[in-house]
């Protein structure tokens, strides 16, 4: 147990929010579209789809079945029924959140809309655990979506026009990823921290290179949690970021040796890992499914199973809107940090 | 250019070589400036109506064919074209209705697919 | 933390230009040569057509525009000038096929929001400001031409 812990009681310290009674990690599901489903990943996600659109009428309908399944999978997995979700905390990339909101519409409970861009999920998770640590809820589900179809036709072009990427852009996928927490003691995976990150602007404007605008608040961000839990990088088998892929990680560690911390190859990046070469996505995936799935996939299930032992996840938003970057404003950004670990392994 | 030239294999070599020049040139402005992919279509369109004006574009089209009265430029040296003809014709009315008319066909036949492919197919993605 | 200051952001903006992987430009450009000239090709085919039909030259060019367009457009409908256009860029793009595309695209992307303020409204979305610049441009340059050559008022 690290040092930090005993030395910190419930509450805040900076930026971060130390939940003295961990909530828990009850049950957690990735639903992906088939691309994501063809990389390197695939093993972990639960359900991968063979098309983008789900047997719905429109993309935007196709997103919300996919958080829908993810809430009702995670659920079903953490042997918690709908009606005793206390909260439900969703959000995802399209104008007025309507994937995350019309899901909700469906699971009928209370709901938390939220929105960080591709932070959101990380942001679900930090409020859900806030929430469940402080008595206001025993059982909160957090999830969050985006479509690859979905943000090219808001943020971009239309599907079928034939444009080039640059090699900077990166590819929002198509997934979805739901967590079930419960109160402390109900389980092995605790969330221990949640650091809240700053709005970061570094004066980046190109909406091709997200990786480039969020790579500084990212590091912010772990600089942040770094220094209230008095934590060092090897405190975590790994330190991932969603989704700042091959342009912005490398940017974020540039930025954090500034700052004298060196994250060593425990450094991995969601947008770096959900797809391959291969798969002709440039600089990796993006969209706030991308983090969400690839938390709820894989870094759930190696927690559980004991592989990794500790993990912050951080994920970080770019918080432009096509209205902003058209007027020639640069691009905020922000990122969340959580940390979770395995009890039964990090002991107690 | 005449039916002969225009279907001689020069003439189908010229088009390609000519053609395929003038996207390269776009698509240098694409890689080596921050402009996007409509604010390059939309360049070239005027430099296109720029040289016709300047009666550069019609020899390219007689030497080119195809390989220059394709590419999106050809549209500004219609729109020119059409315009000094109704100027010629029918003085200011003219001029102003002449562009427009003269690039007509390719718009109108735009618009109708565009509505027909809209009902007939889904986007795939 | 607010806006970053101008110092902290140029030197941002150098790291950023450091680490950003550059255009491959000869590639974009092979392909956009290749690409761009077999459209013109294909269209030099329909130029001759109706040259040997005994149009004009400049009847002929029109003609063939319109042709191609509807080739652009029926590539577009079954789902094949994305791709085209990922691998050609501005060769898939200037073509007038392009143009046909970047008007059919939006019209079956917006078909979901209706025939009205779907389809007819995001019609032009792309087009819309090519079209608008042609016009301005023309005319800009057919006025000076004809103020040069003194053929205003004929």
């Amino acid at each position: 147990m690290p040092k930090s812990r005993a030395k910190a009681g419930p509450g805040k310290v900076g930026q971060t929010m130390v939940f003295a009674k961990a909530p828990t990690i009850l049950g957690a599901a990735s639903v992906v579209g088939p691309r994501e489903g063809a990389g390197p990943l695939s093993g972990w996600f639960d359900v991968i789809k063979p098309d983008r659109l789900l047997g719905q009428r429109s993309w935007e309908m196709a997103e919300s079945k996919m958080v829908e399944e993810a809430v009702d999978l995670a659920l079903a997995k953490a042997g918690v029924k709908r009606r005793d979700l206390d909260f439900l905390l969703a959000g995802d990339l399209l104008n007025q959140i309507i994937a995350s909101s019309f899901a909700a519409r469906n699971i009928d409970r209370p709901y938390l809309g939220l929105y960080g861009a591709c932070s959101t999920m990380a942001l679900a998770l930090a409020l859900g655990a806030a929430l469940v640590s402080a008595g206001f809820a025993r059982h909160v589900g957090a999830v969050s979506s985006s479509h690859h179809d979905t943000a090219e036709r808001q943020y971009r072009s239309p599907t079928e026009f034939g444009s080039q990427r640059p090699l900077t852009a990166q590819w929002t996928a198509t997934a979805a990823g739901a967590v079930v927490m419960g109160p402390p003691g109900q389980g092995d995976l605790r969330l221990t921290h949640a650091t809240i990150g700053r709005v970061v602007d570094n004066d980046q404007k190109n909406p091709f290179d997200m990786g480039s605008a969020m790579a500084p608040a990212a590091a912010d961000t772990i600089v942040a949690h770094f220094k209230d839990t008095g934590r060092k990088p090897d405190a975590y088998d790994l330190i991932v970021t969603g989704d700042l892929a091959a342009v912005g990680q490398p940017l974020a560690g540039d930025l954090l040796a500034e700052k004298g911390i060196d994250l060593g190859n425990r450094f991995v990046d969601c947008g770096k890992m959900i797809y391959d070469e291969t798969q002709d996505a440039h600089a990796g995936g993006s969209g706030c499914g991308c983090s969400a799935s690839v938390f709820a996939g894989y870094l759930v299930k190696n927690l559980a199973a004991g592989k990794l032992r500790r993990v912050l996840f951080v994920g970080t938003g770019a918080l432009h809107s096509p209205t902003s970057y058209q007027q020639g404003e640069s691009i905020p950004c922000v990122a969340h940090a959580v940390a979770v670990e395995n009890g039964r392994v990090c002991g107690n | 250019m005449d039916a002969a030239t225009g279907l001689s294999l020069g003439g189908f070599v010229t088009a390609f070589v000519v053609g395929g020049l003038i996207c390269v040139l776009a698509q240098l402005v694409l890689d080596l400036t921050r402009l996007t992919g409509a604010h390059v279509m939309v360049l070239f369109v005027v430099l296109g109506a720029a040289a016709s004006g300047l009666g550069l574009y019609d020899p390219l089209i007689r030497f080119a064919g195809a390989g220059a009265s394709i590419p999106l430029p050809a549209f500004g040296h219609a729109l020119v074209q059409g315009m000094l003809k109704g100027a010629a014709s029918t003085g200011l009315s003219g001029l102003l209705s002449g562009g427009l008319s003269a690039a007509a066909l390719p718009l109108t036949v735009a618009i109708l697919f565009g509505l027909a492919m809209a009902l007939t197919f889904r986007p795939k993605g | 933390m607010a806006k970053a200051d101008k110092s902290t952001a140029q030197r941002y903006a150098r790291l950023v230009a450091r680490r950003s992987p550059k255009p491959p430009v000869l590639r974009n450009a092979v392909t956009a040569f290749l690409g761009g000239g077999a459209i013109c090709s294909l269209g030099q085919a329909v130029l001759g057509f109706f040259l040997v039909r005994g149009l004009t030259l400049g009847e002929a060019a029109i003609t063939a525009s319109a042709v191609m367009v509807g080739l652009g457009a029926l590539l577009t409908g079954l789902g094949i000038y994305d791709e085209m256009g990922r691998w050609a860029g501005m060769g898939a793009a200037l073509p007038i096929t392009g143009f046909a595309n970047s008007i059919v695209s939006p019209a079956m992307e917006y078909r979901r929001e209706g025939l009205v303020l779907g389809v007819g409204a995001r019609l032009f979305t792309i087009a819309g400001p090519v079209i608008v610049y042609a016009v301005a441009a023309a005319l800009l340059a057919s006025v000076v031409r004809l103020l040069v050559s003194g053929g205003l008022g004929g």
